[in-house]
């Protein structure tokens, strides 16, 4: 450990850049990916001749409808939907001071297919997004308010409260599904339980843009989430005013968290792995942590949701099943290099 | 001279008094230590003069300065906290750790510490003898290295007031007196140091200035070996024990419980 190391913000700020920029050749990448061969030159036009920057596009309209229309937004709400999952889960993370913790700790995930389930099978298949984000705020409540009533919402109580209420949602979901869904409505409640981002359209992806609101009420709070390392006593010592930040986050993750439900379901393990893969390569500041884990969680969602929609084309796989795939024996190698380093 | 002062402070917890009209004061220069049983109330009244917890009544004022009526983080600027032992999960660095002491003084939007923040994190090191450390993980250091840096850390934030809560516990007897000599040299630079203590002996020994605390209340103050009289040890702490005099001043010897 000798020596003059390059600067830790000259690093930050390259990674930030390098990322940004596998971020966008791999969106470009992406794009061209699927049964239409295009061309990343197309691809570019597409979009710069939609933004109004080029006038003429050579692109024919049928390849233009396929860049724009489907494949593009679809691109941007898995960018939006990986970076939001992993910035919540950072911050839960953090919060809760739990290596388990992931966006959906508190029953979000549980009470979001609950509401999605139910307007599926009382056939509302349009409002299930909806469902699915009142769905999960609704649970998040219920879990706070136990957690207060047993005495305040301490993480330990909130944690606990939260897995009673997501059990108690899961077994009213699994009900709903054993009592009253038929073959096509199962398909659809399955793939939406496993986390998919099929047939998502610029609705969606301005949606999982809302990220950018969320973003930078959590980034401008790094520096409390790093007073919280050593406990709330510690950090209320630090000048953080504990309760205010605690609550302020926590409500942004969640409103976070539901609208990424709501858009692709319950997508399971980036919230939980790329915090964490990324807190093994920069340690845990989270002026660092929060932003790579975002760039990171994108790039990961961007590839998996590719995965998902061309690896066994025509058919279309849900891409929690990649994540998971991909993501569980991530974590297990994670959970190695932990037991190594503690 | 004027320190900490401790007036009246009442602290209720689940319908009860913990703390009931504690009155004191931590002179400027001294290190003083809280005694008392357990249970007694020295970690709540810690609580309440670092800002965790607001007192239901009472006066903690700091040189004159009223700490209670204070924004969070000037307090944060003036009075610094070490807890018994922390440890955390997360991957920090000494540094990083140490660096934790400067949130106080930092406007929240700004990323990364400036030149003179670090600084002040490399000077702190350096005063509790851990600036070899501060590329090491926190977490693979000893309870004492450990506890060493919490005090860098809170030596980072500048403090005119450190306050520990039994920062010794956990640790042998080489890393107590190590921690408990530098608070002295911290006192004598100019620090006010209060600090929750188990150990009456260390009491005797390391501290200027000594309050006991029983049953939430303030049972003596002054010179230590003034204050740890046998009749006192009996009635408050429920031990015999007979003062003798050693080559560094009195020790106690406890000879059995009342």
């Amino acid at each position: 450990m000798r020596g003059k190391k390059p600067s830790g913000r000259g690093l930050h700020f390259l990674a930030l850049v390098a990322l940004s920029l596998l971020l966008i050749a791999s969106a470009t990448i992406a794009v061209t990916f699927g049964p239409a061969d295009i061309s990343p030159t197309e691809v570019w036009t597409t979009i710069l001749h939609h933004l109004a920057l080029v006038p003429e596009s050579p692109v024919s309209r049928l390849r233009d409808a396929i860049v724009w229309d489907l494949r593009l937004p679809r691109v941007i709400a898995a960018m939006g939907v990986g970076a939001g999952l992993a910035l919540a889960g950072a911050v839960m993370q953090a919060l809760t001071r739990n290596p388990l913790a992931d966006p959906y700790l508190l029953g979000l995930s549980s009470g979001a297919a609950l509401g999605a389930v139910t307007l599926v099978v009382m056939g509302f298949a349009l409002l299930v997004p909806v469902g699915a984000f009142i769905g999960s705020l609704a649970a998040l409540g219920l879990a706070l308010l136990i957690a207060q009533l047993l005495g305040g919402a301490t993480p330990v109580r909130a944690i606990l409260a939260g897995i009673s209420i997501s059990a108690l949602a899961s077994a009213m979901t699994s009900f709903i599904i054993f009592w009253s869904a038929t073959g096509d409505s199962y398909r659809e409640i399955l793939s939406w339980l496993m986390g998919s981002l099929s047939g998502s359209g610029w609705v969606d992806a301005g949606l999982a843009m809302s990220l950018l609101l969320c973003a930078p009420i959590m980034l401008v709070s790094a520096r409390g989430l790093d007073a919280f390392a050593f406990g709330d006593k510690s950090a209320a010592s630090l000048g953080v005013d504990v309760a205010r930040l605690r609550w302020t986050l926590l409500g942004a993750s969640a409103l976070l968290t539901g609208v990424m439900v709501a858009i692709g379901g319950a997508i399971g393990f980036v919230g939980l792995v790329v915090p964490h893969a990324v807190r093994l390569a920069v340690g845990s500041r989270h002026g660092k942590l929060l932003p790579l884990s975002m760039l990171v969680g994108a790039i990961f969602m961007l590839w998996a949701d590719t995965m998902a929609r061309t690896l066994f084309d025509p058919r279309e796989l849900p891409v929690g099943i990649v994540t998971a795939l991909v993501g569980a024996p991530a974590f297990l190698l994670i959970l190695m290099r932990f037991r190594r380093v503690t | 001279m004027e320190g900490l002062r401790v007036g009246g402070v009442n602290i209720r917890r689940g319908g009860r008094n913990i703390v009931a009209g504690a009155q004191f004061s931590a002179p400027a220069g001294k290190v003083t230590g809280l005694v008392g049983p357990n249970g007694a109330g020295k970690s709540t009244l810690i609580s309440a003069i670092v800002g965790i917890e607001r007192p239901e009544a009472g006066e903690l004022t700091f040189e004159g300065a009223n700490l209670v009526a204070m924004g969070r983080r000037e307090r944060a600027g003036i009075c610094a906290y070490v807890e018994q032992s922390a440890s955390t999960e997360e991957r920090l660095s000494v540094a990083d750790v140490v660096a934790l002491g400067r949130i106080p003084h930092l406007p929240a939007w700004a990323v990364g510490l400036g030149t003179d923040d670090e600084t002040v994190v490399a000077e702190a090191l350096e005063k509790v003898g851990m600036a070899r450390f501060a590329g090491r993980q926190f977490s693979t250091l000893s309870g004492g290295e450990q506890q060493r840096v919490h005090i860098a850390r809170a030596l980072a934030q500048e403090p005119k007031l450190l306050v520990l809560d039994e920062p010794t516990s956990h640790l042998d007897i080489r890393a107590q007196l190590q921690v408990l000599h530098l608070l002295g040299g911290l006192a004598k630079a100019g620090g006010t140091v209060l600090l929750a203590l188990h150990d009456l002996n260390l009491a005797l020994r390391f501290c200027d200035w000594l309050v006991v605390l029983d049953a939430g209340q303030v049972v003596a103050e002054g010179r230590p070996a003034e204050v740890l009289r046998e009749d006192l040890l009996a009635s408050v702490y429920g031990v015999y024990a007979r003062l003798i005099e050693g080559p560094g001043g009195p020790v106690i010897a406890y000879e059995g419980t009342v």
